[in-house]
């Protein structure tokens, strides 16, 4: 009878330098292998893109709130249950007539988790980081966002103590929509600035 | 560009992100000296690794840099995964042998 033939296991270098220090930090109890678990499916599937559209949704029917959002957008957020373990602050930065804002970590990746989850592929990109302060315009241009000329851009540099939200302007004709109806037109790229907030008539197509 | 996006390709990106919020948690760093490795591990890459890659090796020099384990221990503990998988027929689960 022949011996069956065994297809060899591979891992990736990647693969094994990760197990390595997984499995001594798990064991010299430096981290928890749960809390690892925990940490993975949290951001996996519970902190996104919608806790960002809650906040944004809500300040532009609750100008309280939006007030309060503009004095400490830390505690206004996590009045909504999104906090932060990182200890970043947050801070909104409002689009308005004339005004665009765009925010980038030209050093890394500094984001706001809390409310949008981990950054997009082309966030942590060198050419976004380089280019969004040097050539703010083209690169919007490039996410098929063309802005007036006379529209000044704003360009908001992230840290690891401080991270922005743009509030993106409230669409037109959404006149007395319920908050999660508005929250339906607050696409992640229009809270980085990268975008716009959509359209009654692109949110149905 | 979709926000659907998967927020990990690979097993090894996420158990490397969760390794160092976990880390961060436990207070073996402040989150500012996290961001300032990451930056620097990224902007003396000659390589155009993946950011989880960069990740990673950030996350194996604050390993160091803390003293949080010994060189020589991660070196062992790696040639030992690396025996394990080569010996372990394809389906069955990798464990460390008595070896380590």
């Amino acid at each position: 009878m022949k011996k069956p033939h065994h297809h060899d296991n591979h891992w990736s270098d990647m693969q094994l330098r990760v197990k390595t220090l997984e499995s001594l930090l798990i064991e010299k109890g430096y981290v928890d292998a749960d809390a690892l678990d925990v940490i993975i499916e949290t951001y996996v599937s519970q902190i996104g893109p919608r806790n960002g559209a809650h906040v944004v949704a809500k300040a532009w029917i609750d100008l309280d709130y939006f007030d309060r959002l503009r004095n400490d957008a830390t505690a206004a957020i996590a009045e909504l249950g999104y906090g932060s373990r990182q200890g970043e602050h947050m801070q909104i930065v409002e689009n308005r007539p004339g005004i665009h804002n765009l925010v980038v970590c030209t050093l890394c990746s500094c984001y706001p988790w809390s409310v949008l989850g981990l950054p997009p592929v082309w966030y942590k990109s060198a050419p976004y980081r380089s280019r969004a302060v040097i050539e703010p315009r083209s690169v919007l241009s490039e996410f098929g966002l063309e802005l007036a000329n006379e529209t000044k851009v704003v360009v908001w540099d992230s840290t690891s103590e401080m991270r922005y939200l743009v509030i993106p302007e409230r669409p037109q004709d959404t006149g007395g929509w319920a908050e999660d109806r508005l929250a339906g037109l607050v696409t992640r790229d229009s809270m980085i600035g990268t975008g716009l907030a959509l359209s009654p008539t692109e949110a149905s197509t | 560009m979709a926000d659907n996006e998967p927020v990990f390709n690979e097993p090894w990106e996420a158990q490397a992100f969760a390794l160092v919020v976990a880390m961060h948690d436990e207070g073996l760093f402040k989150w500012s000296e996290w961001a300032e490795m990451l930056g620097k591990i990224i902007a003396a890459d000659q390589n155009n690794l993946s950011y989880y890659e960069l990740w990673l090796g950030a996350l194996e020099r604050m390993i160091e840099e803390k003293s949080v384990l010994q060189s020589s221990e991660v070196e062992k503990r790696k040639s030992a995964w690396a025996d394990a998988v080569a010996r372990t027929p394809h389906g069955k689960p990798i464990e460390l042998g008595q070896d380590i």
